[in-house]
C-alpha cells in the first residue's frame, strides 16, 4: 500500500498546477462563462503542445502513452484551476470511449484529431428522466439502408454546440427500458437535423439540450457493437466518474486551502479567526472530508487502472465526494463570512462547479444504491 | 501510488483468520463488539504470544518479530473484525511496549519487553485524574524523590483497565516548574503496598475503569522511564500510537455484520428489511464511511512504515473512526425500531442485545484516548498550522 505519488507523479502535478496558476486565472474564467463557445482557443494550443489532450492515448495514436493516473493528477489540477472548455468532453467522453471500444479506423480516425486539438467530442447520454440507467434511454436509432436514423432529445450534454462528433447513446433494439438493444453512435455534430440549445447552468459550464431530427448515421460509425452497447455505456460512465472525482478532489482542495488561508489572516477581535477553537474544529472537519476524497477517488483511480473491478470503490468515491463537497463548502463558506458571498471573491466558482458535480454522472443517493447492491442487501 | 496488498500480507490476513476462526470454533472466544478493550483471557492472550504476534513489529533484539507496521495494522484489524478478547495483550503492545522501546533503560528493555512479547505482562494506562482530563498536563498525582525511591501520592482516575500486572503511570516530579516541565512516567507493580483499585461502572455497566489510589508507594528509580522531568515530551508519541489504531474504527464492526445480516433475513410485509430503501441507505451509507476510514487507518500505517510519527494524522483517524463508531451503534438501534431497546438475553431480544449495549459504550469512544475536541485542535494546529489562542 502505498498512498504517495511517484516522483514524476508529482513533477506532473507541479507543472499543471504552475501552468494553470498562469495561464487559466479567475479572469479568463469568468469571461469563459459569457463567452459563446466556453474556451480559450489559446490556452487550448499550448494545452495540446503539452501534450494534454492526448496524455493516455497510446504514442501511436499521437498521445504521450501515459496512464489514467496521470490524467487524474491533471484532472485534478483542472478542477482546482475551474479550467472552462471541453477537455472533459473531448477527453473523458469521447477520445478514452474511442480507444477502448473502437475499430482500429475509428482509432485511426478521431484520436491523433484530438490529441492535436483539432476536434472535439463528447457524449450524450442523459434525457428528460436525467438519469444514467439503461431504462431511461428512449431516444430512437432504427435502421434505414446503410445508415440509421436516430430520433429524440437528450439533456445535460456538455459542449455539445462546439463538438465535432456527439457520441449519442440510443436504443436500437425493439424493447423499451431494457440493457439489451442499446447502440452507441459516433454522430457527426454538423449533420441536418441536429440542433442545440445551450442551458443556463449553475456551474456556469455548457450544457446543451440536443435534438435529433431524422439525423443519419453511417452504421460504420457504430461505436463497438450493434444492440450489445450498454456495457461500453456503463465502463464509460464509471471513468467518466472518477474523472469528475478527480476534479472534485481539486475543488474540495482549493476551497479548503482558502479557508485556511484565510483564517490565519483574517483579524478579528484581535486575533486571527483561526485561533478561535469553532473555526479549528470546521477547518479540521474540512480536512478530513478532503483527504477522504482524495484517498477514495485516488484508489477507484488505480483500481481503473490496473484493470481491477471497481465498482464498488468508485460508487463509494462518488457518493462520498459529493458529500464532502457540500461540508465542505458550507463550511467554507462560513469562515469566509460575508466576503465570500461576493462574485468578487472566487469562492462562488467552487461553489457552482462543485454542487453541479456532485450530479453529475450520479450523484450520492445514486451510488448508495449502487454501494447496497455491492453488499447484497 | 498503490492500494493493494502483497501476495505476503493477503497470506498473513487469512492465517490470522484462519487462526481466530479455529480459536472461535475451540469455544475460546465469542465473537463480539466492543471488547479489544475490555475482554479478559490469558489463555487467548497466550496463544497470540505463542504465535509471535505479540510485539508483532518490535525490533528482533527484544523478541519481536521486526515486522512493519502495516502487517500490524492487519493483524489487529482482523482482531476487532472478529471481536477477540486482547485486552490482556492490547496497551502494552500498541503503547507501553513503545515507550519502553523508546525510553527505556536497558534494564527495563530487558526485563519488561520479554514478558510483554510473552503475554506475560498486561498494563492499565494511568493518565487521568478528577481534575485532569483534557488538561493531562495539570495532573497533580506526586512522585517525590526519597533516595532509591520514588514515593507516590495521589489518585489516577478512568484508569483502564482492571486486574493488570503494572500501571504506567505519568506522575509529578517537579511541582516547582511550569506544568509540563515537571512530569515523568513510570511503570509501577501494581501489587506494592500503598496501591488501592477501585472499579468504575460504566454505563454500559462495563468495569473496566477505576479509580487508582496512591498512598505513600515506594518505587524504585530504576522503574523511572527515560528521564526525570521529560515525560510530557515522552508521553506525547505514545497518545500518537494510542490514537492511530484500526480499534478506533472497527471496535465494533461484529455488530455491523451483525446488523446486516438481521437485515437480510429479517422481513416485514413479505420482503427483507433490507430491501426497504431507508434501511439500504443507512447501511450504505455506513459502509461507504467505513471504507473510507479504512483508508485513513492503511494511510497512518504507510506514514509510520516511512518512520514518520503521526500526530496530527493519527488525531484526525481517531476523530474521524470513533465518530463512525457511534454513527453505526446508533443506526442500529434504530434499524431494530422497538426491538432495538431489548437487551441482554431478554426475550424476544435480536442480534444478541448487541445494538443498546454497544450504543451505551459508544459515548465513550469519542472521550477515552483524546477527546475528538482536543483532536481537532491537534488537526487544526498541527496539521493546518492555525494559531494557538
Amino acid at each position: 500500500m502505498n498512498f504517495a505519488l511517484s516522483e514524476e507523479q508529482e513533477m506532473l502535478r507541479t507543472m499543471a498546477r504552475d501552468f494553470l496558476t498562469n495561464k487559466c486565472p479567475k479572469t479568463l474564467v469568468k469571461e469563459m462563462e459569457i463567452d459563446e463557445k466556453g474556451y480559450s482557443p489559446q490556452l487550448w494550443k499550448e494545452m495540446v503542445e503539452l501534450g494534454w489532450m492526448g496524455l493516455a492515448f497510446p504514442e501511436k495514436y499521437g498521445g504521450a502513452g501515459m496512464t489514467f493516473l496521470d490524467m487524474a493528477i491533471l484532472l485534478e489540477e483542472m478542477g482546482r484551476a475551474c479550467l472552462p472548455g471541453p477537455f472533459f468532453s473531448s477527453v473523458i467522453l469521447g477520445g478514452l470511449p474511442i480507444l477502448e471500444f473502437g475499430s482500429e479506423e475509428q482509432k485511426q480516425e478521431y484520436l491523433l484529431k484530438i490529441a492535436k486539438g483539432e476536434k472535439n467530442l463528447t457524449l450524450a447520454i442523459a434525457e428528460s428522466d436525467a438519469r444514467y440507467d439503461a431504462a431511461s434511454i428512449a431516444v430512437k436509432a432504427t435502421a434505414e439502408g446503410n445508415a440509421y436514423v436516430i430520433n429524440g432529445t437528450k439533456l445535460f450534454v456538455p459542449d455539445a454546440h462546439i463538438a465535432d462528433y456527439l457520441l449519442c447513446v440510443a436504443r436500437t433494439g425493439k424493447q423499451a427500458k431494457t440493457e439489451s438493444g442499446i447502440t452507441i453512435f459516433i454522430a457527426d455534430a454538423k449533420s441536418p437535423g441536429i440542433s442545440y440549445t445551450v442551458l443556463k447552468t449553475l456551474g456556469r459550464d455548457k450544457l446543451c439540450e440536443v435534438v435529433f431530427n431524422r439525423v443519419k448515421v453511417p452504421k460504420e460509425n457504430i461505436l463497438g457493437q450493434l444492440d450489445k452497447g450498454w456495457d461500453a455505456v456503463k465502463r464509460i460512465i464509471e471513468r467518466a466518474t472518477v474523472a469528475k472525482c478527480c476534479e472534485m478532489t481539486g475543488n474540495l482542495q482549493q476551497m479548503l486551502d482558502m479557508t485556511v488561508s484565510y483564517a490565519k489572516e483574517r483579524i478579528q477581535f484581535e486575533r486571527p479567526i483561526g485561533s478561535f477553537q469553532i473555526i479549528q474544529h470546521y477547518c479540521s472537519d474540512m480536512l478530513t472530508d478532503v483527504q477522504g476524497a482524495r484517498f477514495s477517488t485516488y484508489q477507484a483511480a488505480w483500481r481503473l487502472n490496473e484493470g481491477l473491478p471497481c465498482t464498488k470503490e468508485i460508487a463509494v468515491a462518488k457518493a462520498w465526494t459529493g458529500q464532502a463537497f457540500e461540508r465542505v463548502n458550507a463550511l467554507s463558506h462560513q469562515v469566509h463570512g460575508a466576503i465570500g458571498f461576493t462574485m468578487d471573491h472566487d469562492l462562488h466558482f467552487y461553489t457552482m462547479r462543485g454542487k453541479a458535480a456532485a450530479a453529475t454522472f450520479g450523484d450520492a443517493d445514486f451510488y448508495r444504491e449502487v454501494v447496497a447492491q455491492e453488499m447484497g442487501l | 501510488m498503490d492500494f493493494k496488498f502483497t501476495e505476503e500480507q493477503e497470506k498473513f490476513r487469512q492465517e490470522v483468520r484462519d487462526f481466530l476462526e479455529e480459536e472461535i470454533r475451540l469455544g475460546t472466544f465469542v465473537p463480539k463488539p466492543d471488547v479489544w478493550m475490555t475482554a479478559h483471557s490469558l489463555e487467548f492472550t497466550r496463544k497470540v504470544a505463542a504465535k509471535g504476534w505479540i510485539g508483532l513489529n518490535y525490533p528482533k533484539e527484544y523478541g519481536g518479530q521486526g515486522r512493519s507496521w502495516m502487517d500490524r495494522l492487519i493483524l489487529t484489524e482482523e482482531m476487532v473484525r472478529y471481536g477477540a478478547p486482547t485486552a490482556l495483550h492490547w496497551f502494552g503492545d500498541r503503547q507501553v511496549g513503545r515507550s519502553i522501546l523508546a525510553y527505556g533503560s536497558e534494564e527495563q528493555k530487558r526485563e519488561l519487553l520479554p514478558k510483554i512479547i510473552k503475554g506475560e505482562a498486561s498494563f492499565a494506562l494511568g493518565m487521568s485524574e478528577p481534575e485532569a482530563g483534557s488538561d493531562l498536563a495539570s495532573l497533580k498525582t506526586r512522585a517525590k524523590e526519597d533516595g532509591d525511591y520514588f514515593i507516590i501520592d495521589g489518585q489516577k482516575v478512568w484508569t483502564t483497565g482492571r486486574d493488570r500486572n503494572y500501571i504506567y503511570l505519568i506522575a509529578r516530579t517537579d511541582p516547582n516548574v511550569p506544568k509540563h516541565k515537571g512530569l515523568s512516567e513510570f511503570v509501577v507493580d501494581t501489587t506494592l503496598p500503598g496501591v488501592t483499585i477501585r472499579p468504575l461502572v460504566t454505563i454500559a455497566g462495563e468495569e473496566e475503569f477505576n479509580e487508582v489510589f496512591f498512598d505513600g508507594v515506594r518505587v524504585h528509580k530504576k522503574w523511572m522511564l527515560g528521564e526525570k522531568n521529560r515525560g510530557w515530551y515522552q508521553i506525547a508519541s505514545q497518545l500518537d500510537f494510542e490514537r492511530a489504531g484500526i480499534e478506533r474504527l472497527m471496535g465494533n464492526y461484529p455488530l455491523f455484520e451483525a446488523i446486516i445480516k438481521f437485515a437480510k433475513e429479517t422481513k416485514r410485509d413479505g420482503k427483507a428489511l433490507s430491501k426497504e430503501s431507508s434501511i439500504r441507505e443507512r447501511l450504505a451509507q455506513l459502509r461507504i464511511e467505513l471504507d473510507v476510514g479504512r483508508m485513513f487507518a492503511y494511510w497512518v500505517a504507510t506514514l509510520m512504515d516511512k518512520g514518520h510519527v503521526p500526530n496530527w494524522e493519527a488525531a484526525m483517524c481517531k476523530a474521524y473512526s470513533t465518530a463512525f463508531e457511534k454513527h453505526l451503534s446508533s443506526a442500529a438501534v434504530e434499524i431494530l425500531g422497538l426491538y432495538g431497546q431489548l437487551v441482554s438475553d431478554s426475550k424476544y431480544v435480536p442480534i444478541e442485545g448487541m445494538a443498546p449495549h454497544s450504543y451505551l459504550v459508544s459515548k465513550g469512544y469519542s472521550l477515552q484516548g483524546g477527546t475528538t475536541e482536543i483532536l481537532k485542535n491537534i488537526v487544526a494546529q498541527r496539521g493546518l498550522g492555525l494559531p494557538r489562542e
